[in-house]
């Protein structure tokens, strides 16, 4: 049995739960006034002590959320259009301008990068393999 | 000279189930995916704030060893012999309340020690880390 009782445990509780929230709740109009009332805190404070802790405001991270799963869609081939409603944004505009600011590239690029990588490691896996491993895998031809 | 570690592999019973854990209950980011065969991948993963660390998930099937050992291997994976290292963090007490909320096992709830504030979980095969808040 582990011992849990360290100091502020259910401060720690209402803030992981309200991350927790963003985490599955990001695809949805998120009012984050309303995951500050759920808890239980002032809005200000809730915003001060979440980016204490993730070092992103609610609103910072629910947009980073919003932009890592966008990232996940694209990979598998989805239209960069449906990919950003999809993830909560609502616009298109809005979206491939966070998108290029935060990935470094536009969503359309993305999805032509990461298609073209997918091929390469398809054709020929051994360019991404360590050489130690193939070669005790005996994947290496002889 | 050698000047730092990128790799290490991490041996799991079961990669399917492994990849699910460290990047759905850790949030770890996906570095490489590599169809090796039909059932088996070069799978490696990270840290997400630690670019160019990547930890192979290795799963114990024969390939890299003899069924006697991948048996002598699962076994003692399974019965958490293996401690594969220290992972940190920002705020033990939130990443601990995460990870529990999402499911990882702890063996110890995070305790002060001398170097930091440190709590000890288990990944789904059995290995297990320790996670700090370093001082």
């Amino acid at each position: 049995m582990i011992n849990e009782q360290y100091p502020k445990i259910y401060f720690y509780r209402r803030i992981v739960q309200a991350k927790l929230f963003i985490d599955t709740h990001y695809s949805l109009k998120i009012d984050l006034e309303n995951i500050a009332d759920e808890a239980y805190f002032s809005k200000f404070h809730f915003i001060r002590e979440f980016k204490n802790i993730y070092r992103k405001t609610p609103h910072q991270y629910l947009i980073s959320v919003r932009i890592e799963n966008a990232m996940e869609s694209l990979k598998t081939g989805i239209p960069v259009s449906e990919v950003c409603y999809a993830v909560g944004f609502e616009s298109l505009g809005s979206f491939s301008g966070l998108f290029k600011r935060i990935v470094g590239m536009p969503p359309s690029l993305y999805i032509i990068q990461h298609q073209k990588l997918k091929a390469q490691m398809a054709e020929s896996p051994l360019d991404f393999i360590p050489g130690c491993f193939a070669e005790k895998k005996g994947l290496l031809k002889k | 000279m050698i000047s730092k570690m990128t790799h290490v592999s991490v041996y799991v019973l079961n990669q399917k189930s492994a990849y699910d854990f460290y990047t759905n209950k850790l949030g770890f980011k996906v570095i490489k995916d590599v169809p090796m065969s039909d059932d088996d991948r070069w799978i490696t993963v990270g840290p997400p704030d630690q670019p160019g660390f990547e930890i192979i998930l290795s799963p114990l099937t024969r390939g890299l060893f003899s069924e006697e050992t991948v048996k002598a291997l699962r076994e003692l994976v399974e019965k958490g012999t293996f401690g594969v290292g220290l992972f940190t963090c920002n705020d033990i007490f939130a990443t601990y309340e995460e990870l529990k909320a999402k499911g990882v096992e702890f063996t110890k709830a995070p305790k002060k020690e001398f170097y930091g504030t440190e709590a000890i979980f288990k990944d789904d095969s059995g290995n297990w880390f320790s996670l700090a808040q370093l001082v």
